[in-house]
């Protein structure tokens, strides 16, 4: 009577309260990261996760730009003197080194496809309208910390650290590129 | 003894109160009415062109212009809030056993009913066809896209090939025009109408309501739509239909807009189910209740868990409870 | 300043923190070793669940805010949304919904301990105040927050209720205007709706803070409603009463997610699920059922307040007070009781004729006869609103009109009959809240309307001088000991 907290059989009441304060603490867990989840993602979002792009219609020296998860991704047509400057390239003087045939698919050399999200501060460079200025490259060119891009996406000039983000694709056919 | 006793029945009224509303109410004329103060209100203010036509419905008219009252009304709600006035204008309101929709429904059995129900994905596909080759000529189900059809088993190749069936409207493109695209998985169900008004005037008027939620929209849904696709016949003797409506025995006042949407053989099923105007209104009854609530299944699995673990949280509970207490004279 | 009473924590870091801001030895004190009347029956778990809840409904709404949209135009779409395609979205959704529900359970349970074991009485009357305006907004924000979906329900509901306000005079239609925002319930509505439905939880909070800093400055009631007398009556809050409110709640959880994973749908009405349309009334309005007792109420006021209705209340009105809130009527208005009398019975006849038999065709010619008939000082709609506002407002002042020197419920038989009838008189209203507005639902909901005001004007008062004392325990633990054997 004077001192509750006294326990008569100190062994089984702790192994009770161990159990008891772990289960409830799974299930706050678990109800914690349903809160959590929600914020991720929905399923309309995800579904809208990957972009189909009709390529036929591109003609050599052209691009296109596609929303692909809210971004602009780049879609160009090399011409073959684009391709050649852009494998020409000494990669050891690169500021990212990475070879053509490493941002293009093999057979595909053609189509270079890049997230249009300049890696410095995430401006979308200039150069994929024909009216629009290429860089001294002749690739993009970002207009607001002056980025210098090639025809490989890679950066060449400027304060951006790294080349243009090739983003997941395939194939599907000839004429359809299927983005993320 | 007689105080706890007290005790507990005044805390047991307390919670059988709860839920009292839920059970649907009878007289929705008299509701109507006695709501049709703010509706005025409201329309009032609404600049809306046809805002008089649409406030009508609460008061009852006679028969001739019944008629044209449900066919210019907002949604199959007041469509059977209008029918219902104009069968009692009748005389033919029947025994308000039901409640909000007079006449009381069969009650089915449901693969999806109880706690551990769950659907059938034949049944689900068949229902999908029996929507897309019947209901989808009227009714939009505009929420629900292609890719929730994986839920009835389609795999990616089926439900890319069924979106691309539909044509869809996007753009503008680089010249600023719209333009038609064959159907993504990523887009919702097309509504055979434009908007609204081209709904009604399609339809002499009616308005065939979004079919998304409607299993969740009419009390107790399922048996709700079930028995009014198999509800039609002829109006008993006595009974004056208004013109181009049709007699459904379900229908709260009898008298609905819709023809009959289902015969037998409607459909042709590929896996042989018979075709009967019973099992067609079944399959799409499951398809429909499916649609109201996509997660349903998730909900239910989820819950499973939830109450294993919540029974015997509680047992731990009162055990520690107990031991805590032990001591205490 | 505190800090000096302050016993130091072995825990280094606590010790560091509580040196600074003391809220360790807070929480020691006010839940760790905050001596607690040990005989609590299940009725004292209600107030924590009521807290947890409150949380919960916190925790889900700040979520559901972040994919809510705030539009007339997408507000239903994007509920619908969250329903379907929001990673466990409609979990969220459904315990938003039913939580709702669950904190209105759990609070009216709270009050009728409340009012059963005397705890609104001294000492403990602002701690009583305070719990009725934490109800009060809990009210508006559940309102605000059925209006948000959108739906015909939300819409209308929200243009029933706001309409209220149109009864007051001079002013209401301004004022209804002003609330709207517009000409209609529209999207300026639920705009601002929505903003007020996010802040109101918080001022909930606050005053639920100053209902616990209340609280534990007077002490908790118990079922005796006798006052501890010293630590044989008490035992500590933690752990005694932290387990058994964990207990309590993870039965309370059970029912909870009952309703979440099995009936997510049965306490709210079909209509939540039809996109709102402001050209189309549905057929049958309701508001949600923790509302129904007083949407009941409102509606039972289908009168306008005559003159004859006006004079006789008033006569009664005096003779009420002499005979039921005073132990014995006052010398020197006596000798006009008999004149007083003759003038409720003079115009009560009238008045009654007037309000409740308007539609008796044999009366008809009789109540022709009456003059001034259309003379009122109040209308109908107006009295409606008033006698609404009224039963909740009453509550708040009942520690006034109980004097009876005993608390519990437990001691006072007569109290305890008159209580019970007043919840059952509260539930009927409910059940006569979701039923349409025609006879005999309307003159049963009237009769329990008048014995609800009954209770709270006239019994209440009465019993503070005339229901016996009864010997009560000399203490908590002598009560338990008795019990027990």
């Amino acid at each position: 009577m004077t001192d509750h907290t006294l326990p008569d059989n100190p062994a089984r009441r702790d192994f009770l309260y161990l159990t008891t304060g772990a289960v409830a603490a799974v299930g706050a867990g678990v109800t914690g990261w349903s809160f959590i989840d929600t914020m991720n993602p929905a399923a309309d979002t995800l579904a809208l996760a990957t972009t189909e792009v009709n390529i036929s219609s591109i003609q050599p020296g052209q691009s296109v730009v596609v929303t692909w998860q809210g971004k602009p991704v780049f879609v160009r047509r090399r011409t073959p003197e684009e391709i050649k400057s852009a494998q020409d390239v000494n990669v050891s003087e690169l500021r990212d080194p990475q070879t053509d045939a490493q941002r293009v698919q093999a057979g595909k050399e053609e189509w270079l496809v890049v997230v249009g999200i300049c890696t410095h501060l995430g401006c979308v460079p200039l150069g994929a309208k024909p009216n629009e200025p290429k860089g001294e490259f002749g690739g993009w060119f970002c207009p607001c910390h002056g980025s210098v891009y090639d025809t490989a996406g890679r950066i060449r000039k400027g304060p951006a650290p790294t080349n243009l983000h090739v983003p997941p694709y395939n194939f599907t056919s000839d004429t359809v590129i299927k983005i993320g | 003894m007689q105080q706890k006793f007290l005790l507990t029945l005044s805390f047991a009224a307390l919670l059988i109160a709860a839920p009292a509303h839920a059970a649907p109410e009878a007289a929705p004329v008299k509701a109507t009415v006695e709501g049709s103060a703010p509706a005025a209100t409201a329309t009032e203010g609404a600049a809306a062109t046809d805002a008089a036509s649409d406030a009508t419905p609460a008061a009852p008219a006679p028969a001739a212009d019944g008629n044209a009252m449900t066919k210019t009304d907002g949604d199959a709600q007041t469509m059977e809030a209008d029918g219902k006035t104009a069968a009692e204008t009748h005389g033919a309101a029947p025994a308000e056993e039901g409640g909000h929709h007079a006449p009381s429904l069969p009650q089915e059995e449901w693969s999806w009913s109880g706690p551990f129900g769950v659907f059938d994905r034949h049944q689900l596909q068949r229902g999908f066809q029996v929507y897309k080759q019947v209901c989808a000529s009227c009714h939009g189900l505009s929420r629900i896209y292609f890719r929730n059809l994986s839920a009835l088993g389609y795999n990616e190749a089926e439900i890319k090939s069924i979106a691309a069936e539909t044509q869809v409207m996007d753009g503008p493109d680089d010249s600023g025009d719209m333009f038609e695209r064959p159907g993504r998985p990523s887009d919702h169900f097309k509504s055979p109408f434009a908007n609204d008004n081209a709904a009604r005037a399609a339809n002499g008027g009616a308005l065939p309501p979004d079919l998304s939620l409607i299993v969740r929209a009419r009390a107790d849904g399922s048996n709700y739509v079930h028995a009014l696709l198999t509800g039609y016949e002829a109006a008993p003797a006595g009974f004056t239909l208004t013109q181009g409506m049709h007699y459904n025995k379900y229908f709260a006042g009898h008298q609905i807009a819709m023809p009959q949407p289902l015969m037998d053989g409607s459909v042709t099923y590929e896996d042989g189910t018979p075709n009967t105007i019973d099992q067609m209104s079944r399959d799409v009854t499951a398809f429909l209740t499916w649609a109201s609530e996509p997660n349903m299944e998730k909900r239910k699995q989820v819950g499973l868990k939830v109450m294993l673990f919540m029974f015997a949280f509680a047992g731990l509970m009162y055990a520690t409870k107990r031991k805590v207490w032990k001591d205490v004279h | 300043m505190a800090n000096a009473n302050r016993e130091p924590f072995e825990n280094k870091f606590v010790e560091w923190v509580d040196s600074r801001l003391p809220v360790f030895t807070m929480i020691q004190k006010e839940y760790g070793v905050f001596p607690t009347p040990k005989n609590f029956n299940y009725f004292w778990n209600f107030g924590a669940l009521a807290m947890v809840m409150l949380v919960t409904m916190i925790a889900s709404g700040v979520i559901l805010a972040m994919h809510y949209t705030p539009n007339a135009a997408l507000a239903f779409n994007s509920v619908e949304r969250i329903t379907r395609d929001v990673n466990y979205g409609w979990l969220l959704r459904y315990l938003h919904m039913n939580g709702a529900s669950m904190f209105f359970i759990a609070v009216y349970i709270h009050i009728f301990r409340g009012l059963y074991y005397g705890s609104y009485k001294q000492p403990r009357e602002l701690l009583w105040i305070f719990g009725i305006i934490i109800f009060l907004l809990m009210m508006a924000t559940a309102f605000m927050g059925y209006t948000l979906p959108w739906s015909q329900m939300s819409g209308w509901g929200a243009t029933v209720i706001t309409s209220l306000f149109s009864a007051i005079p001079l002013v209401g239609e301004g004022l209804v205007t002003w609330l709207w925002g517009g000409f209609s319930v529209d999207n300026p509505t639920l705009n601002r709706f929505f903003a007020l439905h996010y802040l109101l939880p918080f001022l909930i909070c606050a005053v639920v803070g100053l209902h616990v800093w209340a609280l534990h400055v007077v002490g908790s009631n118990n079922p005796t409603g006798i006052d501890p007398k010293g630590p044989q009556d008490t035992l500590p809050f933690n752990p005694y009463y932290t387990i058994k409110d964990m207990f309590g709640l993870s039965i309370f959880l059970i029912a909870y997610a009952f309703l979440i994973f099995y009936a997510p749908t049965l306490l709210t009405h079909q209509d939540h699920f039809v996109p709102f349309n402001p050209m189309v009334t549905p057929a049958h309005i309701v508001p949600e059922w923790y509302f129904l007792p007083f949407y009941a109420i409102l509606r039972s006021i289908t009168f306008d307040f005559t003159i004859y209705l006006i004079v006789a209340g008033a006569a009664g009105a005096v003779l009420i007070y002499n005979y039921c809130w005073r132990k014995t009527p006052c010398e020197k208005t006596k000798p006009f009781f008999p004149a007083l009398i003759a003038v409720a019975v003079i115009f009560g006849i009238p008045a009654v004729l007037l309000a409740f038999f308007k539609d008796v065709e044999a009366l008809k010619g009789i109540i022709g006869m009456i003059p001034f008939a259309g003379v009122h000082l109040i209308e109908a709609k107006l009295g409606g609103v008033l006698a609404m506002f009224g039963s909740i407002l009453l509550l708040a002042v009942l520690p006034w009109l109980d004097r009876h020197p005993v608390r519990s419920g437990r001691y006072r038989p007569w109290y305890r009959v008159a209580l019970i009838a007043f919840v059952a008189s509260a539930v009927l209203l409910g059940y006569i809240g979701a039923k349409p507005a025609e006879q005999p639902f309307i003159t049963i909901g009237q009769l329990a309307t008048l014995y609800y005001f009954g209770f709270l004007l006239v019994i209440v008062p009465w019993l503070s001088h005339n229901e016996p004392v009864a010997v009560l325990p000399n203490s908590i633990h002598e009560a338990v000991l008795a019990e027990k054997k």
